[in-house]
């Protein structure tokens, strides 16, 4: 009897120290996400005019939604287009991370600065360095003067592809993903320390065994390598849709589109009816790709 | 014994690669083939990263005529300071640098502070609904603060504690373009990324063996007690790990500057308002109407604003590098 009573105190001793640490996280999620999630749901069935003392809300239904998807000039189309170069762009990601994480899991020289090299977009391409960097490319006025010179020899090249008549479409896709791959590796920093990390915990021996049977290298790669690291597959590409979704630079219409729209025109609820739009495709992708992943994954225990 | 491997040895390649029936030709030749083609590619992505940083640097160099000149490509043919000077002085530079250090720093020691708590609580108590709670962790990994922006952004603006300033003071408070919302929300976790930290911290505490705190409590240690001496310092790698990226992070971040500081002094912010700045200070000094930078020019400053703002990053990096990358990986987090 006396041991049931300890049990049951020492139980909810734990519970009230656990929640003692987790109170900092339970109260900023109840005051700055719960609270103005609610808000932002509520603000978004609603007209909502700021006053000098507070904001008045008028309630319209789903008036702010319809207008989002079918009155507002840019909305939609940057919508659209965001969810297009979101997929090609994360598949990119993913194939370039893991490739770049396997070669640089293997011994060469130089190994440590070529690391260093690949984890310098952590930081170099979060918040808006990347914006401008994109935007206000440095090599754009290079061109622009190479160009006025005629000496701008990639853009010869396009021309000359482009003029030569076979498929331009095939060849815009090209001239597209070629384009992109700078954008593409800034944004794989952490993608590529999270398959490392993966790749650094498949133990040698396996290799070894693998090679005593007589499997080439290519074989081990794909029988042992990859569904090792397969989990971290499905973390990678969440992460991945996440960074790409939140990403405020401003080749993201979207969300410029949202804030402009919040600051400059005063209408919170269009807006956030706007980011809940966004929000939900979000999630759906999500979704949708991890359901298809985690088919895939094998766990090793 | 020792006589063996030195004949081996002393045998020449094409005689061993004779004997082994020309596997010894292919498999060199196949190892030299790949290394080839790895050092290429490497270089090719490395050059690639480094490129626009290097590029920048020449550039920032160059007076505004070797802009122009086509002959000069990398070097500049008229060296000169002056470009920083111009820069430093349309973003405020000093001001600027210190107010960026200073919120940077004390939101990324608050960030990991709470984040260190929160996660530990997650990794090792057992409490009701505790399943719940770490779904909303993710919740907050996934929302887009974009999402919540408009009604934080009112909420900071009308500011108020179950109405106990209204009470006071007969208005809320207007919270908009001070510190205080930065401070509040990383002291409560809820700043930017943070869902992430937790996540992190909480996978590294429950890959920490048990039996070092339960070794504690029987020598009669407390919770917060084992926590602080027992717990946190054998977690410093995966700490500073922490504290580096909300660092960093929070240097170049410009979503929350803008939503709840408005125009104040930051690096970030002074960044996207150079150009702007650059067309003022044209028009004030030269008396030229209109728009007189060419976009070059205006390229030219952007860059090494740009420079400017991340050197200190940079320098950081460079000392700090393995507490970024090889703490991370080694720890064997798996996300």
């Amino acid at each position: 009897m006396a041991k049931k009573k300890h049990v049951r105190t020492m139980r909810s001793k734990n519970a009230v120290t656990g929640y003692l640490f987790i109170l900092p996280f339970i109260i900023g999620f109840l005051m700055f996400m719960l609270k103005p999630m609610a808000q932002s749901l509520m603000f978004s069935f609603e007209k909502v005019t700021p006053g000098l003392t507070g904001f008045t809300e008028t309630f319209v239904g789903i008036q702010n939604y319809k207008f989002a998807l079918t009155g507002d000039p840019d909305f939609p189309r940057f919508l659209v287009e965001e969810i297009g170069t979101m997929v090609t762009n994360s598949l990119a990601t993913l194939v370039l991370s893991f490739v770049i994480a396997v070669f640089l899991n293997q011994k060469f020289k130089g190994r440590t600065f070529v690391r260093a090299v690949f984890f310098l977009p952590v930081i170099l391409s979060s918040g808006v360095l990347f914006g401008l960097e994109t935007n206000n490319d440095l090599m754009q006025s290079i061109s622009t003067v190479a160009n006025e010179s005629g000496v701008n020899l990639t853009g010869t090249l396009e021309d000359i592809l482009r003029l030569s008549g076979i498929g331009t479409r095939a060849f815009s896709v090209v001239f597209e993903i070629i384009n992109g791959v700078y954008d593409i590796i800034m944004a794989s920093g952490i993608q590529i320390i999270v398959f490392l990390s993966g790749l650094q915990t498949i133990s040698p021996s396996m290799y070894e065994a693998a090679d005593m049977e007589g499997c080439s290298r290519w074989e081990s790669f794909w029988k042992i390598t990859f569904p090792m690291v397969s989990p971290l597959l499905l973390v990678n590409c969440i992460y991945t849709i996440i960074d790409f979704f939140m990403k405020s630079d401003s080749e993201n219409g979207v969300l410029d589109r949202i804030s402009e729209v919040m600051l400059a025109n005063l209408d919170y609820g269009l807006s956030a009816a706007m980011s809940w739009i966004y929000f939900g495709v979000a999630i759906a992708l999500i979704g949708i790709t991890s359901f298809i992943i985690s088919k895939g994954v094998h766990y090793y225990e | 014994m020792s006589n063996t491997p030195k004949t081996w040895h002393a045998k020449s390649f094409w005689e061993r690669n004779r004997k082994s029936g020309g596997y010894l030709l292919r498999s060199t030749s196949k190892r030299a083939i790949v290394n080839i083609l790895r050092a290429l590619l490497m270089f090719g992505l490395c050059f690639m990263i480094l490129q626009p940083i290097l590029s920048k640097i020449s550039i920032s160099l160059m007076s505004e005529k070797d802009i122009y000149d086509t002959t000069v490509i990398v070097l500049p043919r008229n060296p000169t300071t002056l470009n920083y000077t111009l820069t430093s002085h349309l973003m405020s530079y000093p001001t600027a640098l210190m107010n960026t250090i200073l919120i940077s720093f004390i939101t990324a020691v608050l960030q990991v502070a709470a984040c260190t708590l929160v996660g530990y609580g997650f990794a090792r108590y057992d409490f009701p609904l505790k399943r719940i709670w770490f779904a909303c962790v993710i919740l907050v990994i996934i929302v887009p603060p974009q999402v919540i922006s408009t009604s934080l952004h009112v909420n900071f603006r009308f500011f108020d504690v179950f109405g106990i300033f209204n009470a006071i003071q007969g208005q809320p408070l207007n919270l908009r373009k001070t510190i205080t919302p930065y401070l509040l929300m990383s002291m409560t976790c809820m700043g930017l990324k943070d869902g992430l930290y937790i996540y992190m911290l909480r996978q590294y505490f429950r890959g920490v063996p048990k039996s070092l705190e339960e070794a504690a409590y029987v020598d009669g240690c407390g919770s917060l007690h084992t926590f602080v001496r027992v717990m946190l310092p054998d977690a410093l790698p995966i700490l500073t790990s922490c504290f580096l990226f909300a660092f960093v992070w929070q240097w170049t971040d410009i979503f929350y500057s803008n939503t709840f500081m408005g125009t104040a002094t930051l690096l970030s912010g002074e960044l996207s308002r150079i150009a702007m700045r650059l067309s003022q200070y044209m028009a004030d000094t030269q008396n030229a109407s209109g728009s007189s930078v060419s976009i070059a020019r205006q390229q030219q400053i952007i860059g090494t604003g740009v420079l400017m703002s991340t050197f200190p990053l940079i320098i950081l990096y460079i000392f700090a590098q393995r507490g970024f990358v090889e703490s991370l990986s080694m720890t064997g987090i798996k996300m």
